[in-house]
């Protein structure tokens, strides 16, 4: 036994020893991938991290890398947990020559331990879609980048959609609207935003609770199947998405009166469920699955050549999402190349990268990626960069587009957005920047 | 010719009393004490291999020095006291949320408490952890092993939803997710680096190590064995069960609730009841099984184990450029770490403390053991 | 009137889901009577054998196979697949393992745990899987009594029938066959029955092979309602009050304990949930174990604990 505890020792020295010594590349830009491709989440977290790979992977086929500096990707798995999310992080966060580009830990868990953790490293946090909706103000945020929208712009847009297919906003008085939502500080953010819509247009708001990981609704739907609100908007991720939409269908509520947010809108969600979420909508974060031109790039530079790390998660919903988050990190060190110079650059580099990111039409439509993005632009107080987004429904086989693009209320927003990072920045003692300084 | 038995005897009471009585174990003992206090600090001052960047302490010494902790809590009460718990998450979250709201300020209708300093927020909210680890240990007085494990799931689940529902335990922020103070002031002294931070971990694990230990070989000690090993006779002995099942739970809930408290500010920086689920009781408990029921030293030897064994295994692939997908290695760190379980558990029921005690018994006739 | 409807169906579907979580915690009883292992391998078990099952199923779909075609190979391949399982364990972890004290076993199936959830999802892929092998709509009934009707998920009534058929097929296998029988003196005293001539190994191997296709009737009902992926392993934690509730040892004690927590989890959220605000029912079932405990330690059919010095 002595020995099996030398061995073991000596293995784990070994080990870390391993570790130890990153080989120092000159021009090289570390990309690190925080990802979750086993356990209860899965099956969204699988699509995701697909597309995030295959772009970076498309940026060294066909560009040799951002203005000649390779992109060097590596990948963590999280498993979803916030531990091991903390510990992937301080994993990569060092590696390359100029340690990591920006992290995008796809999780409101490590989201959250991680806006603790970046300003002191100086590593920008690219949360697309996710996150605190409150570090859009990048004052008190400076590190994070809740990109092209968030829950609390979601929330409003649903609100905007119910009211258009019920024809005006002033129909909305006396409706009634359920959310049901994942148990978790993500399900928990759009609350807010919802009651400010409820208590300005007039309508009854009700959330229910769905305790993690969501596989036994029944009281829920049973409940709703009591209730007969006029819509119900579904927060969840994973399992919990296709049982909620298995649950509808067994108490008989409509599928087209059910909204689910961008996270429930996928083709992982819908497929379980088979004919039953047949009608199902879900918002969009503005893109939606199917192939766009970036695709024809990747067909020739990474999929013909054997280099996707995609099998049949190809161009689904998730995986363009996985494109567009790596594609707008690419963009930021491009942009902060252009002060840098072509070379590795430094989290804070990377920073003023995100900050003067400026997505045109045209720039979108060069990248490939037209029909999948509105422009947008980030700026010091501004890291969302975009308020609009569509909606999607599920015709059995495909997620099609049925609506055009809302634009968030921000009357009602940025009060919130105003209110919650200033009670953030109180809290923690911060001096939000004083953004007309910043160059 | 003069005969003498080799190994070390003990010629006095107070020898027979010591706390590490073999001088070997003594010499360890002060030589991790070494490393751990003065050779690791070092060591990361002048980033010297391993220690260049923060990756090990921040990683891996300040989560297991935490864990560590927490585990011997649960050994106080499941491998001393014989009282199976699966609820050690529950008491990590009540400590970690009770040390939150201690830190910024509580106020509970008339009662107004200003906010407190970090630490002594810490170990109030283990005395919060222990108050409620009374009331859950109530039960174990009637039900008992495998069932009374399932019932503290019962404070598992609603530990985690009562801190999440209840609005006041976070201070109302919108999310449910709650930030630690940052910087961490400890006496005046704010502890911002990592070195600093693992410190302090380890200045507050060895101190409650030592209580511990001096606890579980004092008269409450005997006591929680007695019970464990045979708790109607050790009834009929003169052992009240009441007074010592429920010492025990409180005892182990406090170390649990200053270890989640130390998780939640010095670890994570901001969590959710997520952080304290039934995996993370289920992690503890694995430490305290395979590092050995009834051993401090165990809870070490497991937690390491269960905690560090799987990250260097993850790292191994990519570290010697094998090209295989993080999926698989995942995957495969799961089937590893399992059959080490298994094959350790046949190897050794009782655990590392028990290859230990082994070679304890030999070290006390070194250099000749038989 | 309505209120009335609105509690029946609620007690309904409680009662059903509950069934659905006996399911699970049938293969904890069975393993736990035979050898005093708390196998908690059990939710791992029930992925294992839903992910052979989908997936044999779709490939040979794929083939051009007739789906009732498929269907037979693919249970016969799952079935395969977990009598691999039990050989193996029962060879590599428990036989070593003989005598040990309960909570290392316990610990060992945890290893066994950590192994089929990498090795499983290593062979068969973790993505999610679509399963339909049950009807899943409503049935409303009463329609003409209740506004609305009373609601019966389809599904939700084939996992009672299979629950009904598959405890009716156990205790007729118990009773009538000579490993059955052997199965009960192993589980009343084991060195007696090993003093008779009855192979341990044997019969561990059997009690986990039968573990084991339980979990597959389990993941045929639980794959079609949430689709075969990781998160079934998380049913083993909602089986475990039902266990309790029922006692660790009686197989009609995990269908009754299944009913109780069921109903008393689902009453719960639908009467007190709005009131303590929602999301309760996942601590209410234990909460619902542990006064079931507090009266009975042993759980409601639970073997009564005599205690010796």
């Amino acid at each position: 036994m002595k020995k099996l505890t030398l061995a073991l020792a000596a293995f784990a020295i070994g080990a870390t020893g391993m570790v130890g010594p990153a080989i120092a590349q000159q021009n090289e830009q570390f990309v690190p991938a925080l990802v979750y491709r086993t356990g209860p989440y899965a099956p969204n977290g699988i699509p995701f991290a697909d597309g995030v790979a295959d772009y970076w992977t498309l940026i060294n086929e066909r560009d040799g890398g951002i203005n000649g500096v390779k992109l060097v990707m590596e990948e963590c798995e999280t498993g979803y947990a916030t531990d091991k999310g903390v510990e992937c992080y301080e994993r990569l966060k060092g590696k390359g020559p100029t340690g990591a580009a920006y992290f995008s830990p796809l999780s409101t868990g490590i989201t959250f331990a991680l806006t603790e953790k970046v300003p002191g490293d100086k590593i920008p946090l690219l949360t697309m879609g996710y996150g605190r909706s409150e570090s859009r103000n990048g004052a008190v945020f400076p590190w994070n980048f809740v990109a092209v929208g968030s829950y609390w712009t979601a929330a409003d847009v649903a609100i905007q959609h119910i009211a258009k297919e019920l024809g005006g906003m002033d129909k909305l008085k006396d409706k009634k609207i359920s959310l049901v939502y994942h148990d978790s500080p993500y399900g928990k953010e759009p609350i807010p935003a919802l009651e400010a819509r409820a208590a300005k247009n007039g309508f009854t708001f009700k959330a229910i609770p769905v305790t993690h990981p969501g596989v036994e609704q029944k009281s829920q739907w049973l409940a709703i199947r009591q209730d007969r609100p006029d819509y119900v908007l579904l927060w969840g991720w994973g399992v919990m998405n296709s049982t909620s939409i298995k649950e509808a269908a067994a108490v008989g509520y409509p599928r087209d009166k059910m909204i689910g947010v961008w996270w429930s809108g996928a083709e992982p969600d819908v497929t379980p469920a088979g004919d039953q979420s047949t009608g199902y909508k879900a918002l969009m974060l503005q893109h939606g699955a199917g192939k766009f031109k970036v695709h024809e790039d990747l067909d020739k530079n990474v999929v013909s050549k054997g280099k996707s790390v995609a099998k049949d998660t190809y161009a689904q919903v998730l995986y363009n999402r996985g494109l567009i988050n790596s594609m707008i990190g690419v963009e930021a060190i491009r942009t902060a190349q252009k002060k840098y110079g072509n070379k590795p650059l430094t989290g804070e580099q990377i920073r003023w990268g995100f900050e003067n990111l400026n997505l045109t039409e045209a720039r979108i439509k060069e990248l490939g990626f037209e029909g999948m993005l509105q422009p947008m632009r980030f700026s010091c107080e501004d890291h969302q960069g975009a308020d609009v987004a569509r909606v999607q429904q599920w015709d059995g086989k495909a997620w099609k587009t049925i609506s055009d693009y809302y634009k968030a209320d921000l009357s009602i927003l940025d009060p919130m957005v105003k209110e919650q990072s200033a009670k953030y920045a109180t809290e923690k003692k911060i001096t939000p920047r004083d953004c007309s300084k910043e160059s | 010719m003069l005969y003498r038995e080799v190994g070390q005897f003990k010629t006095s009471y107070a020898q027979d009393m010591a706390i590490f009585p073999i001088r070997q174990d003594r010499i360890a003992l002060w030589l991790t004490l070494a490393i751990a206090f003065i050779v690791v600090p070092l060591l990361d001052i002048f980033q010297i291999w391993p220690f260049k960047g923060e990756y090990l302490i921040r990683a891996i010494l300040i989560p297991f020095l935490i864990l560590a902790l927490a585990a011997i809590g649960l050994n106080i009460l499941t491998g001393y006291c014989g009282q199976l718990s699966l609820g050690s998450g529950a008491f990590m979250a009540i400590g970690a949320y009770s040390a939150y709201k201690f830190v910024t300020g509580v106020s509970i209708m008339a009662l107004h408490i200003p906010p407190l300093p970090v630490f002594i927020s810490i170990i109030l909210g283990g005395f919060m952890a222990a108050f409620v680890g009374i009331l859950f240990g109530i039960p174990s007085l009637r039900i008992k092993g495998l069932y009374l494990a399932v019932a503290t799931l019962a404070a598992q689940f609603f530990f985690d939803w009562l801190f999440i529902r209840v609005k006041w335990f976070t201070n109302y922020t919108s999310s449910g997710s709650v930030a630690a103070p940052d910087p961490l002031i400890f006496f005046g002294y704010p502890v911002t680096r990592p070195v600093e931070k693992y410190l302090v971990c380890l200045i507050v694990v060895t101190a409650f190590a030592l209580l511990a230990k001096n606890l579980v070989r004092g008269n409450i000690g005997r006591q929680w064995q007695a019970t464990r090993d045979q708790d109607i006779a050790a009834e009929l002995m003169g052992i009240r069960p009441l007074y010592a099942k429920l010492s025990a739970f409180a005892v182990s809930s406090f170390f649990m609730g200053v270890a989640g408290a130390l998780w939640a500010f010095v670890y994570l920086g901001a969590w959710e009841p997520l952080a304290f689920n039934i995996d993370r009781s289920f992690q503890i408990l694995f430490m305290v099984i395979i590092g050995g029921l009834g051993s401090i030293l165990g809870s070490f030897l497991g937690a390491a184990f269960i905690l560090v064994l799987p990250i260097l295994l993850d790292q191994v692939p990519h570290a010697l450029g094998i090209p295989i997908t993080v999926e698989t290695v995942s995957l495969l760190v799961f089937l590893i770490v399992g059959a080490l379980i298994c094959w350790l558990l046949i190897v050794e029921p009782h655990g590392f403390a028990r290859l230990w005690g082994t070679a304890k018994e030999k070290l006390r006739l070194w250099p000749y053991p038989y | 009137m309505v209120a009335l409807g609105q509690f029946l169906e609620v007690l309904l579907s409680g009662l059903l889901a509950g069934v659905l979580y006996s399911l699970v915690a049938l293969g904890f009883v069975l393993i736990f009577k035979a050898s005093g292992v708390f196998n908690f391998a059990q939710g791992a078990m029930v992925l294992l054998a839903g992910l052979a099952l989908v997936r044999s199923l779709d490939l040979m779909v794929a083939k051009g196979l007739p789906f009732w075609a498929a269907v037979i190979i693919g249970l016969l391949f799952a079935a395969a697949i977990m009598a691999a399982m039990a050989f193996l364990v029962e060879r590599f972890v428990l036989g070593p393992l003989a005598n040990q004290d309960g909570l290392t076993l316990f610990m060992a199936t945890i290893g066994v745990t950590f192994m089929i959830e990498g090795g499983a999802q290593m062979l068969f892929g973790s993505n999610v899987y679509p399963l339909r092998l049950y009807p899943d709509d409503a049935w409303f009934m009463f329609e003409n009594i209740f506004e609305g009707g009373i609601l019966l998920n389809k599904l939700d009534v084939w996992g009672g029938v299979i629950a009904g058929v598959l405890v009716a097929g156990l205790a007729l296998f118990f009773q009538w066959t000579k490993t059955g029988r052997a199965l009960r003196a192993v589980a009343d005293d084991h060195t007696a029955a090993q003093s008779v001539g009855i192979s341990l190994n044997w019969i561990w191997f059997v009690v986990w092979l039968v573990a084991g296709l339980v979990a597959l009737v389990a993941a045929t009902v639980w794959g079609t309602k949430l689709g075969v992926q990781f998160s079934i392993t998380f049913l083993a934690l909602k089986a475990l009050p039902v266990l309790i509730i029922g006692g660790f040892t009686s197989v009609p004690g995990a269908i009754v304990g299944g009913l109780i927590a069921g109903a008393g989890e689902k009453l719960a959220e639908a009467y007190l949930g709005p009131i303590i605000g929602g999301g309760i029912e996942y601590w209410f079932a234990y909460v619902l174990a542990l006064i079931v405990l507090l009266a009975r330690p042993q759980g409601l059919f639970g073997e009564r604990i005599i205690e010796r010095i």
